[in-house]
């Protein structure tokens, strides 16, 4: 198996005024291609912290990161910003779609900074990863005429186009019903079947069960690490809830 | 980039427009101001030059009489002899005309109008930008002969010769002497001091001297230089030759004066040229006030858009590639408006020349100027909001609330 992510002895100060704040006391784990990981911990724990440094946003004081074998530590903001635009996909709680702008557009956004792809290749990746979510059917809708779910598939969807080494969601159904983020676990259980790494970070404990492995932080460090043998299927739980009346 | 920009503008047309109008109403009162200033001063000069730009005038003066100082016309300082000798000695000249003149009264079978006569040489054409529309000036032989004959303007002939009769040929009475029209000048108009420059009879200046006022003194001379830039030289010239002529000693003034046309054009110029540069100051405050305008809404949109400078920058846009989106909006503002304001002085200007009849000139590089400026100051104001996107952490701005 192929290690995607390699953390070895990471830690990450804060200096606010005259304390230092130590946010990460030294995270070491190894996360492998088509894992799919929940990061557990409480506000507090250093898990923002850790999904900043997964997402290239931020560097550590001290340890390495290797990201798909490239060492971040020493990049520039610049460079980092590259990788991040090869390397990674973003699923956000609260969506962070442009306004105003159709479903095609969103998804197509992290190939406009890749000057490598052309517009016709750009729009094609665009119009896949849409289906590979279920929204073939809404390329052109504006993100202000979608509801909450279509609004987070657009998301996924554009954190798929650039065929990244790893899937980094935080708290990516934080916003959502309990039914329509069963859908979206749904999506995310069928995307780790096809051999996405995914990260998910949250402190909802539930979402732990859906998932291949799941790593607990508290105070900074890995207070627990653990395969799951017992991955449940979202799509069970998905067909237990009842629709909503109104719908 | 250019894309992201003008998809960026389009979300917001409104705001877009309305941070334009400011650029657009800038750049269309600097055209309109400057075509305004441009055109008054080119007006002005045009009527200078119609009047001779080159030419330079000596009159008598500082003649003393016991101390009392007499007036141009009654001094006897010029003489024949200094026309004579300008002719021969002087330098920077192309033409060189004496001046004599005579008031009174002129009739023509049942017509009759008061003008004065001017005894010319032949070069007063040239000095003064006359040419002859009809028939022909007088000659050299009619100057050595103190020839009876007269070049007349328009406004004589229309007073003298009301029925349309070909006046070339017919006498005309001066103070009851007899004059042959040998020729009638084109019409000048009126210059820009309100004379009547087609009111003129012009008669060789043996004629006036001898036959009408029996004098050998001159009333003035008439020159003009080669080319505009000489008037200073030739202005010198002139002086060293006729206080030669006159025998002045070093501690004498002048009995004579030596004016151009120059500095009355030069005197008119920065007139004009005031006026000009405080209208263009005017209105180039009025684009500076447009430029803080972009930078107030470019200022606002950043903060407004943080979350949005947020996702770019987690999904791969650099810091230059913020920086490059955010000017290119600021630019496009600006050169859009430039464009609409170009199109509205141009049009603006047409309307003050079309309603006031006020003379206005567009020059290429008054419209180039104005549009260079209002890209410069999309680039300076949108600079600053552009570079404080581009610095922005995007770990909070993607969680800014």
């Amino acid at each position: 198996m192929k290690p995607i992510i390699e953390l070895q002895d990471i830690r990450r100060n804060f200096i606010v005024g005259e304390e230092t704040v130590h946010a990460l006391r030294g995270v070491s784990f190894t996360i492998n291609e088509g894992e799919f990981v929940t990061i557990m911990g409480m506000s507090g724990s250093g898990k923002s912290t850790l999904l900043n440094l997964l997402g290239c946003l931020d560097t550590p004081t001290k340890g390495e990161y290797l990201l798909d074998g490239i060492s971040v530590r020493t990049m520039t903001k610049p460079q980092r910003a590259v990788l991040r635009n090869r390397k990674i996909g973003f699923v956000f709680q609260s969506y962070n779609l442009l306004p105003k702008t159709t479903a095609i557009e969103n998804v197509e956004l992290p190939l406009m900074y890749n000057a490598s792809v052309s517009a016709s290749e750009r729009r094609r990746r665009a119009i896949e990863a849409l289906d590979a979510v279920g929204l073939g059917d809404r390329l052109n809708h504006k993100s202000n005429q979608m509801s909450g779910g279509q609004m987070q598939r657009v998301a996924i969807a554009r954190a798929l186009v650039n065929n990244p080494a790893v899937i980094l969601a935080d708290e990516a159904t934080g916003n959502l019903d309990t039914r329509t983020s069963f859908d979206i676990l749904v999506l995310f259980q069928k995307l780790h079947a096809a051999g996405r790494t995914i990260i998910f970070v949250t402190h909802n404990p539930e979402i732990a069960c859906y998932s291949s492995r799941t790593i607990t932080l508290r105070d900074g460090k890995i207070r627990d690490d653990k395969v799951n043998d017992n991955i449940q299927d979202a799509k069970v739980k998905l067909a237990t809830i009842p629709l909503p009346d109104d719908n | 980039m250019f894309k992201i920009a003008l998809k960026a503008l389009s979300n917001s047309k409104m705001r877009t427009f309305l941070t334009m109008l400011g650029i657009i109403i800038g750049v269309a009162s600097v055209i309109t101001m400057l075509a305004i200033g441009q055109g008054s001063k080119q007006s002005i000069q045009a009527q200078i030059a119609e009047m001779g730009s080159n030419m330079i005038m000596i009159h008598p003066g500082a003649d003393m009489f016991g101390g009392v100082r007499q007036s141009a016309s009654s001094m006897e300082t010029l003489k024949l002899t200094d026309y004579e000798n300008i002719c021969k000695e002087a330098k920077y000249l192309a033409a060189v005309s004496p001046s004599v003149s005579s008031s009174g009264q002129y009739i023509a079978g049942g017509n009759n109008y008061p003008s004065s006569i001017s005894g010319v040489s032949i070069d007063y054409l040239t000095i003064r930008q006359f040419s002859v529309g009809s028939g022909e000036m007088f000659t050299e032989q009619d100057i050595k002969v103190s020839a009876k004959v007269c070049v007349i303007g328009k406004t004589i002939v229309t007073n003298l010769f009301p029925n349309g009769q070909d006046p070339v040929g017919q006498i005309i009475r001066f103070n009851s002497i007899p004059f042959r029209v040998v020729g009638v000048l084109k019409s000048k108009g009126y210059n820009s001091m309100g004379q009547d420059q087609d009111d003129v009879v012009l008669a060789p200046y043996t004629t006036v001297m001898k036959r009408i006022q029996a004098q050998t003194y001159l009333q003035g001379i008439f020159a003009s230089t080669i080319t505009e830039d000489m008037t200073q030289d030739a202005i010198k010239d002139l002086t060293d030759i006729l206080r030669a002529d006159h025998k002045l000693k070093t501690n004498d003034n002048d009995d004579f004066n030596i004016r151009s046309q120059e500095e009355l054009s030069s005197m008119m110029n920065s007139t004009t040229g005031l006026m000009t540069t405080l209208l263009a100051c005017i209105a180039g405050i009025s684009l500076i006030v447009g430029g803080i305008g972009i930078m107030n809404i470019m200022y606002v949109s950043v903060t407004e858009r943080t979350r949005e400078i947020g996702l770019r920058m987690s999904v791969g846009a650099r810091g230059v590639d913020i920086l490059s989106q955010f000017l290119i909006e600021a630019i496009l503002i600006s050169i859009t408006g430039g464009l609409i304001g170009v199109v509205l002085g141009v049009g603006a200007s047409f309307i003050v020349k079309f309603f006031a009849h006020w003379p206005i000139s567009i020059q290429l590089w008054t419209v180039a100027l104005s549009f260079i400026v209002c890209t410069l100051t999309g680039i300076f104001f949108g600079w600053y909001p552009a570079k404080k996107a581009a610095n922005l952490d995007p770990i909070e701005a993607i969680r800014y609330e």
